[in-house]
Order: structure tokens, then C-alpha cells, then sequence
């Protein structure tokens, strides 16, 4: 099997509701692709944009670990386990379906769109109880740096999963270099690009480009844009 | 017009009704919904089924008992096991397994 997958922006799935604008890196709802099914465990990357005071009403879910990202705007959340809650640039937002959730996700703001990323992990154990939770981040923090936003420890940086799994995001100077070491053996990584050019074990990658890579115990990594911005999810390759 | 049968089965009525409705979003799909095993298997002797969605809260052992009744059905349908009920994940999880059984 090859040991890496990569999926150009122009490639991903797209689907344009009106209110909703969604970039699918895996398969989604109509966009479906049989060569796109998952990457180990993280089986959906989309790529939201939600317009002013639009979103997503209650709906379900069980059994996945749902994870989002606001890259602009405020996105409003609220659960039937009394959640209520804003997130925004810097924090991260974790949804554990476990044996079923119900929740809302909204544009906070009447005027302007809110950008985010919504993934979801297949978790290790099924039927947990269902559970919320979000933190703030320093952004500084990941100038140069991957800075840890998720891991599968309650007592680590970021928010945890049920899942072992742990996800980075850095922001890098043009030229800077670095070498990543993945947490697991077995674990295979996620790249996508959020913002610049970047090269990835000799692939160069744009906005937006995704690209997995498997049997590895570390990669290589430089950014070739000035602020280049990078998420590494680093899975489980289950199947 | 010929109609994929798929009996989903969920503890949460609210869910099972959003999946159904999902399924049922496919003109080729009718879906049919039971929150207990009792009301899967009457539901599973009145028409074909094609696929089987097990969602969550039901224990393996439950599911074991369901499979041994529905196996008698020939041919015996899909098992499926729905992650993220209601989600956008449903219609690749039954075109996935239908490709899988050559339809």
C-alpha cells in the first residue's frame, strides 16, 4: 500500500448550500468517493464557512469524535447536555458522541461568516458517555512551534480524545525548518495546509492541500511561505 | 421503481428518526426504523431487507441475537454498523457497503 495520500485543494469535495460553504477532503454527505473514505481514524476533514447568523440546527450524532476549529469569526455552540457556548480563533472545541448527542452549531455573528474546520475521529471505544469541551489557546505559542491543541490524555495540552490521536497547529516563518516525531508507533500523519506553502518529506503543499503520510516515525518539515500555517493529525491507521 | 430496504435499528427515537429521514432523502432507499430488538425483527418479516443499520447503545450480544435471526433471510442482508447516527457519513457507510457486495 502506498505509503502516502495527497489531496489537492482543487480535488476535495465541494458542496455550496448558500449559508453553508463546505470543502470535504473525505467523503461527505453527497460528495462521496470510494478513494477517499478515511485516513485511519480521522474519517471527515471539512472546510465550513457559515454566513452571518446561519449554522447548523440540532442534529445528532453517536459514536465519533468531533472536533472543530474556528479559523475566523464566533461559532456559537449548544448541546443537550446544557452546553452553551462561543468559540473562536485560538480555541478548540471537542464533541465525545459517545452513545448520542444532540447539538446546534451557529454563527454567532449576524454580519460577518465564520470559518472553521470540523473533523471527526472514529473513537477506540464505543458507546461512552456523552461529553463537551473546548479551551483557549495561546496562538503565540505556535509561532515556529507545533503547538499541541488535542491529545488522547485529560491531563496534557490541548483538549483529549477518545482516540489515540494528537493534533498540532503552527504558524512558521518563511524558511523555518523543523522535524516532527510522531506519538505512536503505528500512527500515520495528516497534513493540511491551512495557509502558505510548504514541503513535507519532499511534497510541496498549498492552502488548502492535504496529505497523509504512513509508516513513519518522524517527518521533515519547512515552511516556503512567510506564515505558513499547518494542522499535522497524527491517527491511528486503523481500517 | 425497485427499493433498497434498510431497516435501521437505534435506542434514541429522536436519532433513529433523523436517520431514517436521511435515508429516505435517496429515492432508491426506504428506510424503515425500530428503537428495540422486538420491533426490528417484526419489521425485518414483513419485507425484504437489504441493509441492516446497527446505531449505538446496542450490545454486541443483542446484535448477535439480531444477526442469527436476520441470516435466515436468503440472500441475508448487510450489516452495517452506523457511526455518527444522522450524520453525513450515512450515504457513503451504504454506498461503501453495497460496493463491497457488488450491487
Amino acid at each position: 500500500m502506498a505509503n502516502t495520500i495527497l489531496h489537492l485543494a482543487a480535488t476535495r469535495g465541494h458542496a455550496n448550500h448558500g449559508w453553508l460553504d463546505s470543502y470535504h477532503s473525505f467523503s461527505f454527505g453527497s460528495y462521496y468517493n470510494p478513494e477517499r473514505m478515511q485516513f485511519g481514524a480521522l474519517r471527515v476533514l471539512n472546510d465550513d464557512t457559515v454566513s452571518g447568523g446561519r449554522g447548523f440546527g440540532s442534529h445528532p450524532h453517536d459514536n465519533m469524535e468531533i472536533v472543530s476549529i474556528p479559523l475566523e469569526g464566533d461559532l456559537e455552540h449548544e448541546d443537550n447536555l446544557g452546553n452553551i457556548a462561543v468559540i473562536r480563533k485560538g480555541d478548540v472545541q471537542i464533541i465525545s458522541a459517545g452513545t448520542g448527542v444532540f447539538h446546534s452549531e451557529k454563527n454567532k455573528n449576524q454580519a460577518l461568516p465564520v470559518a472553521f474546520l470540523q473533523i471527526w475521529l472514529f473513537p477506540n471505544k464505543l458507546n461512552g458517555p456523552p461529553r463537551y469541551d473546548q479551551v483557549s489557546l495561546n496562538i503565540t505559542d505556535r509561532h515556529n512551534n507545533f503547538q499541541q491543541i488535542l491529545s488522547p490524555n485529560p491531563d496534557d495540552a490541548g483538549v483529549w480524545v477518545q482516540q489515540d490521536a494528537w493534533f498540532s497547529l503552527g504558524k512558521f516563518d518563511q524558511g523555518f525548518t523543523a522535524n516532527y516525531q510522531l506519538k505512536k508507533p503505528g500512527n500515520g500523519v495528516y497534513a493540511f495546509v491551512l495557509e502558505g506553502e510548504v514541503t513535507i518529506n519532499g511534497q510541496t503543499l498549498n492552502r488548502r492541500d492535504g496529505f497523509g503520510i504512513r509508516n513513519i516515525d518522524q517527518l521533515d518539515f519547512t515552511a516556503n511561505s512567510a506564515n505558513a500555517e499547518v494542522l499535522l493529525m497524527d491517527v491511528p491507521m486503523i481500517t | 421503481m425497485h427499493h433498497l430496504n434498510i431497516l435501521a435499528i437505534h435506542r434514541d427515537k429522536k436519532i433513529l428518526a433523523t436517520v431514517l429521514r436521511l435515508i429516505n432523502t435517496n429515492g432508491q432507499w426506504n428506510g424503515i426504523g425500530a428503537h428495540s430488538d422486538e420491533e426490528a425483527i417484526e419489521l425485518f418479516h414483513q419485507q425484504p431487507v437489504g441493509i441492516v443499520l446497527f446505531c449505538a447503545g446496542i450490545d454486541p450480544e443483542n446484535e448477535q441475537k439480531l444477526k442469527a435471526v436476520f441470516n435466515t433471510q436468503n440472500p441475508p442482508p448487510i450489516f452495517l454498523q452506523h457511526y455518527g447516527g444522522g450524520s453525513g457519513l450515512l450515504s457513503a457507510e451504504i454506498y461503501e457497503a453495497l460496493a463491497k457486495q457488488g450491487h
